[in-house]
C-alpha cells in the first residue's frame, strides 16, 4: 500500500496537498481498499463552508458508505466533478485522478496537527 | 429453521453484560403511574370451537351497509376477484422481505413492475417498493426535501387530508422541521397566500390534488411558482384520478406520493393501505424506503436485486435516509395485479365513470332544498356539500334510518366545519342508487 511523503494524513482516512492557502483532498489507499468497489461520491458544492472534523460528502461503495470529514475548516473551491461518471477513480488513483474536493483553508495551523505517511502508517497498524 | 425464545440463563447473561440486576431495571424510566401493575382482568380461556362462535357473533355485527358514499382517502372501487386469488397464491403470501435475491425473483419482479407502473401512471422517473401509507409517505416526502435542500421549512396545504397533516406534524416535531400552513380560500388553497410565503427558507410545497375536499388545487401553477424559485415541489393525489388528469411529472414535481388503497386493496376499516412515493431521478439517493432494480445475472439473464441500499438503516443505521426501510409488499402486490388487470384503458374507464356518476349526483343534491356546492372548482370523483342541518346530523340519521352511509361529516376532522358533508361516488355507485340517495336526503 502506498502512502506518499509529501502528503499529509487524518485520522479519519483523508489525505491532502497542500498549495499555498489551498489544500486538495482525497481518500487514502487504506481507505479505498477498506470501503471496496466505490459507486458514487457525493460532493459538497463550489462555495460551500466546511467545518473541521464534520462530514461534507458521503463516499457509497458496493456494501457500505462512509463519510467524507474535513480536517480543516474552510471553503470549496473546486470538486472533481469526473468522480461523477467515474467513481472507481478513488479506487484506481486514490492520489491522483482520484481527488475530490479543493478547500481554501481558513487557518494553516489546522495542518500542524494532521500525520505524516509514517505517522499514519503507525496509525493504521 | 427452529426457533429458541432467550433461556433463563441467556436472560441472566444478558443483564450481567450490560450491568443491570433485573429485567425490571430496564423500566425505570418509564413513570409507575404508566405501567400496568395489575392483574389483567379477562374472561376465563375458551376452546377453539367456543371461541369460532363468539368471533362469528362478533363478524356478524359489521355492517357495510346498504351503500356507501364514504372516501376521504378510502374508496369503494371495484376489485376484480382475481386480485385476492393472485396475492393469496403462496409463492407471493409471505410477509418475509426478499433480501436474498436468489429464493425470491417472483417477489422482486412482482416489486419491480410496481414501481414501473406507477412511475408510468405518475409521469415520474423513480417510485420505491411503497412505504405504510399515503401519511408517511407525506411525512417522508417532507424529510427528504429537507434533506435534499438543507433548508428546514415546508409549506403544507390547509387542503391536505387532516390526518396526512396530523402525522407530518408528528415527525416534524422531533426532525427540526418546521411546518407552515398554507391557509385555503373556499375549499382550494389560497394562492395569494401561497406566494408570500415562498421564502428562503422554504424546501419544499406539499399539497394534494384532487384535496381532501374533492377539489383540483392548481398544481402546474403552483408547480412553476415553485420551480423559479428552487423550492421543491411535492403533490399528493389520487391514483385513480391520473387515469384522467395530467400525470404531475409532466408538469415538473418534484416528489409525488398518495395513498394506493384505491388500487385493488380492500378498505379494510383504515388499514393495512399502501403509501406511493415517486421522485426524480436526481434525487434517488435520498429516497426513503427499498427500491428494486433489474441487473443481469453471470449468464447475461435477468433478474432483480434490491438497490441502492447503502441508503438505509441496516447500512447507514443512523444516518440512513429513513427510518423506514420496509414496504407494504402485499398491498403493493394487489395494487400491480390490479394495474395489470385494468390496463390503461381499464384505469381510464374506472376514472370516467367515476367522475360522470360524482358529477351527476353533484348536480342532484344541490339541486335539493338545504345542500349546496361548497365550491365551484374542478372536482374528480368526490365533493363537499354545504349542508343547512350540521352534516353530523345527517350522516348519522341517513344510517339510523336507511342504512346508508351518506359521507364523512367534515367537522369529524376538521373541528368548526359543522355545515360540510364529504361526499365520494366510485363506478360501484348505479344509477339507482344515485338516485336513491338522492330522494333519501331530500326527505331527512
Amino acid at each position: 500500500m502506498n502512502f506518499p511523503a509529501d502528503l499529509k494524513y487524518s485520522s479519519d482516512h483523508e489525505w491532502v496537498r497542500v498549495d499555498g492557502e489551498t489544500v486538495t483532498l482525497g481518500i487514502t489507499d487504506f481507505a479505498q481498499s477498506e470501503l471496496g468497489d466505490v459507486v458514487f461520491v457525493e460532493m459538497p458544492e463550489v462555495g460551500d463552508r466546511v467545518t473541521k472534523d464534520k462530514a461534507m460528502g458521503t463516499i457509497e461503495a458496493v456494501k457500505t458508505v462512509s463519510d467524507i470529514i474535513s480536517p480543516v475548516n474552510g471553503e470549496i473551491v473546486e470538486i472533481n466533478a469526473g468522480l461523477d461518471d467515474a467513481p472507481e477513480t478513488v479506487n484506481d488513483d486514490p492520489y491522483g485522478e482520484g481527488w475530490m474536493v479543493r478547500i481554501r483553508i481558513s487557518d494553516p495551523s489546522e495542518l500542524d496537527a494532521m500525520m505524516d505517511a509514517e505517522k499514519y502508517q503507525e496509525h493504521i497498524g | 429453521m427452529r426457533y429458541f425464545p432467550n433461556t433463563e440463563a441467556d436472560l441472566r447473561d444478558m443483564l450481567t453484560r450490560i450491568g443491570a440486576e433485573r429485567y425490571e431495571d430496564l423500566l425505570k424510566g418509564i413513570p409507575e403511574n404508566l405501567k400496568g401493575n395489575r392483574e389483567m382482568q379477562l374472561p376465563p380461556a375458551l376452546s377453539e370451537m367456543e371461541l369460532l362462535d363468539e368471533l362469528q357473533d362478533l363478524a356478524a355485527l359489521n355492517d357495510g351497509g346498504r351503500m356507501s358514499f364514504l372516501g376521504g382517502g378510502s374508496y369503494d372501487h371495484f376489485i376484480p376477484k382475481a386480485v385476492d386469488f393472485l396475492i393469496s397464491r403462496s409463492e407471493f403470501y409471505t410477509a418475509y422481505t426478499p433480501y436474498q435475491a436468489e429464493v425470491s425473483q417472483g417477489t422482486l419482479q412482482a416489486m419491480y413492475e410496481f414501481q414501473s407502473m406507477i412511475c408510468a401512471l405518475t409521469g415520474m422517473d423513480v417510485a420505491n417498493a411503497s412505504m405504510y401509507d399515503g401519511a408517511t409517505a407525506l411525512a417522508e416526502a417532507a424529510m427528504m426535501a429537507r434533506n435534499i435542500s438543507g433548508r428546514h421549512v415546508i409549506l403544507a396545504a390547509d387542503s391536505l387530508h387532516p390526518s396526512y397533516l396530523d402525522v407530518l406534524e408528528t415527525y416534524a416535531e422531533s426532525l427540526g422541521l418546521e411546518i407552515r400552513r398554507i391557509p385555503l380560500k373556499g375549499s382550494t388553497l389560497d394562492g395569494g397566500a401561497l406566494e408570500t410565503m415562498l421564502s428562503e427558507e422554504v424546501a419544499a410545497v406539499a399539497l394534494q390534488s384532487p384535496n381532501f375536499f374533492g377539489y383540483l388545487e392548481e398544481a402546474e401553477q403552483i408547480a412553476t411558482l415553485c420551480a423559479d424559485r428552487e423550492i421543491l415541489f411535492i403533490q399528493g393525489t389520487d391514483p385513480v384520478s391520473l387515469g384522467l388528469l395530467k400525470a404531475p411529472g409532466s408538469y415538473g414535481a418534484d416528489i409525488v406520493f398518495a395513498e394506493g388503497q384505491a388500487l385493488g386493496n380492500h378498505r379494510s376499516f383504515g388499514g393495512p393501505y399502501l403509501g406511493i412515493f415517486t421522485a426524480k431521478k436526481k434525487y434517488v439517493r435520498k429516497m426513503p424506503g427499498r427500491i428494486i432494480g433489474a441487473t443481469t445475472d453471470r449468464q447475461g439473464r435477468r433478474g432483480y436485486v434490491l438497490t441502492l441500499q447503502t441508503r438505509e438503516q441496516h447500512i447507514r443505521r443512523e444516518k440512513a435516509t429513513s427510518n423506514i426501510c420496509s414496504n407494504q409488499g402485499l398491498n403493493a402486490l394487489a395494487a400491480t395485479v390490479y394495474m395489470a388487470l385494468m390496463g390503461k384503458s381499464g384505469l381510464r374507464a374506472t376514472a370516467e365513470l367515476s367522475t360522470r356518476k360524482a358529477h351527476y349526483l353533484h348536480e342532484q343534491i344541490t339541486a335539493l332544498n338545504g345542500f349546496e356546492a361548497a365550491s365551484s372548482k374542478p372536482f374528480f370523483k368526490e365533493f363537499t356539500v354545504r349542508t343547512a342541518v350540521p352534516a353530523k346530523e345527517i350522516v348519522e340519521a341517513m344510517y339510523e334510518k336507511h342504512r346508508v352511509m351518506a359521507g364523512i361529516a367534515v367537522s369529524d376532522l376538521i373541528p368548526g366545519r359543522d355545515h360540510e358533508l364529504l361526499i365520494a361516488v366510485t363506478e360501484k355507485r348505479s344509477r339507482r342508487e344515485l338516485d336513491t340517495f338522492t330522494d333519501l336526503l331530500g326527505t331527512l
